[in-house]
């Protein structure tokens, strides 16, 4: 498009075809005009709180709760402590405890599922619908069973099988149960999945060849479905391990996880820095785990980027 | 096979007893546990709870915001990355999905807070539309992308090698035959965005409370079957929604 003659003066004929020609604005820049808001909205409302947490976790506790100069490494030193490193570790021993009651509970229904034919997909929309609605509520409803005179204590002592109410909320047990309740369909999906693109034909020749259902199994079927395993484990993991309203509302306070311990420092202990430093940790630990089971399994297991 | 189906039914039973029991104690004429009777007691009483109009109202308003902004910019983003591969955005969206809600509730305010330094602002529905839309993004481009994937894309190019600009083609071509694609994501963020309350209770400000932190509040206090009638509206609601969005994604 050449606006200007030789010697620079305006060319009028040029000008004017291309006038009559742009009807429809001709982007130099192509597809990546149309990532421009998303672009915007991720640099501004995700990696720029990123950067600023980074920064806090790196700065000193102000005097009011603010942050302040100068530099330093305390805070990541203060996740050694060992009253933080336990909760640390809880969490993650609650998440994998969660995650392995997942696999187990989730795993037969998935093989139901992918056998049931035409009703697949009506299966597998009964497992995801209540995961879209309202997590809080559904933490909520299981308060409503497990208080004291909750429902299943008030069944158990109508029965007369109980005469007091068993403690069956605010503690680990409770938030295990809500955890497994929470993130069940994000094990059964990648579980699904890989049943799916399953090669029949091994399953059909073991079983042909005598094995009993269960062996076939046991060392057919569940070997060729290791991706999926793996997948499901890491997406019931992580938020897990980052879980903040589960151990609230159905631990109590008696039983809590690293979500709590920041949001607790964000809030009522103000100590803004050493919960940036404990939101990066988590923030990692999540990271290094996904990336190395990425690795793993590789495309398998349906853990690729779903774009 | 038997002893499958008869595991697959006691495991939908652990996925809707907990919710069927709370819908059905909002109906319920005590406040107790034990069953006395039939009654609409518990929904007369939450019309009547002066917090509810006001939180819902603020729940809409930040639903339909961070849907409409969320869903336009998902949508040009998932076309966008359909066409040509930009692997710096999608590990974002793809790390942005997978971060703790509570890590993006809190960094989010550390933004805010930061920002409020230099700018004559406070947190309020601003604050809590502009998180949802960062929340909501990846899964719009999800749904969207989904349906991208099941076009045939000679069509587009015909149109291009017809002469067409590519906003032209995006328009004119592309966009008539995503819309199904686009209405599920909307119908998706808007649920997502009406559900959440770790977000929102961290960046919400005095005159922004929602359905969610309501809720949150009352269940901290203790149980009331006002609560389980909210909750069933919510529950049922919500549950129509995805239905539809579901719908939509296999038209």
């Amino acid at each position: 498009m050449r606006l200007l003659s030789r010697d620079g003066a305006p060319d009028g004929r040029t000008w004017l075809k291309t006038k009559t020609r742009m009807r429809w604005p001709r982007l130099a820049a192509g597809p990546t005009v149309f990532l421009l808001p998303a672009v915007t909205i991720q640099l501004l409302l995700f990696a720029a709180p990123l950067v600023i947490v980074v920064a806090y976790s790196f700065l000193t506790r102000g005097p009011y709760g603010g942050t302040s100069l100068p530099f330093t490494l305390e805070n990541y030193a203060r996740l050694w402590d060992p009253l933080y490193a336990r909760i640390l570790l809880r969490s993650i021993a609650l998440a994998a405890l969660a995650t392995l009651l997942c696999l187990v509970l989730g795993l037969p229904l998935a093989v139901y599922i992918s056998r049931s034919g035409s009703r697949k997909g009506l299966l597998l929309q009964l497992v995801m619908l209540p995961f879209w609605t309202s997590f809080l509520i559904r933490t909520y409803a299981w308060i409503f069973l497990l208080r004291d005179t909750g429902w299943i204590n008030h069944l158990l002592i109508r029965w007369g099988w109980i005469s007091s109410p068993l403690p069956l909320l605010y503690h680990d047990g409770a938030v295990v149960l809500g955890l497994v309740y929470g993130y069940l369909p994000f094990m059964v999906l990648p579980l699904f999945a890989t049943l799916e693109r399953l090669d029949r034909r091994f399953v059909e020749a073991a079983a042909d060849l005598g094995a009993p259902p269960w062996r076939v199994f046991w060392e057919v079927t569940l070997p060729l479905c290791r991706p999926g395993v793996w997948a499901g484990s890491i997406l019931v993991f992580i938020p897990c391990l980052g879980a903040y309203l589960t151990p609230d509302l159905l631990g109590g306070g008696k039983s809590i996880m690293v979500g709590n311990l920041v949001q607790n420092q964000f809030t009522s202990a103000r100590d803004w820095p050493f919960g940036a430093a404990l939101s990066l940790a988590l923030m990692a630990l999540s990271l290094i785990l996904l990336v190395a089971v990425r690795r793993a399994v590789g495309r398998a297991g349906g853990l690729e980027d779903p774009w | 096979m038997r002893l499958l189906a008869l595991y697959a039914a006691a495991a939908y039973l652990f996925l809707y007893l907990p919710l069927a029991v709370l819908a059905i104690f909002s109906f319920n004429d005590s406040r107790f546990s034990e069953w006395t009777g039939f009654s609409w007691r518990w929904y007369r009483a939450l019309a009547a709870d002066p917090r509810l109009i006001p939180c819902t109202l603020n729940s809409l308003l930040i639903g339909l915001s961070a849907t409409v902004l969320a869903t336009a910019a998902g949508t040009l983003a998932a076309y966008g990355l359909w066409k040509r591969r930009h692997p710096w955005l999608a590990a974002s969206l793809y790390l942005s999905l997978l971060s703790p809600e509570i890590v993006t509730g809190v960094s989010l305010l550390a933004l805010y807070q930061w920002m409020f330094r230099y700018l004559d602002l406070r947190l309020g529905l601003h604050t809590v539309i502009l998180a949802h839309v960062s929340f909501c993004v990846p899964y719009v481009v999800i749904v969207v992308m989904s349906r991208l994937k099941t076009m045939d894309p000679a069509l587009e190019e015909a149109a291009l090698d017809l002469g067409a600009t590519e906003w032209r083609a995006f328009w004119q071509v592309t966009l008539p035959q995503l819309w199904p694609g686009v209405a599920a994501a909307a119908l998706l963020a808007f649920t997502i965005s009406f559900d959440d309350f770790v977000i929102t209770s961290l960046v919400a400000g005095v005159d922004s409370e929602t359905l969610p932190m309501l809720i949150y509040s009352s269940a901290r206090r203790g149980i009331s079957p006002a609560l389980n009638a909210i909750s069933t509206v919510i529950v049922v609601l919500l549950s129509a929604l995805i239905l539809l969005s579901e719908r939509l994604r296999e038209s």
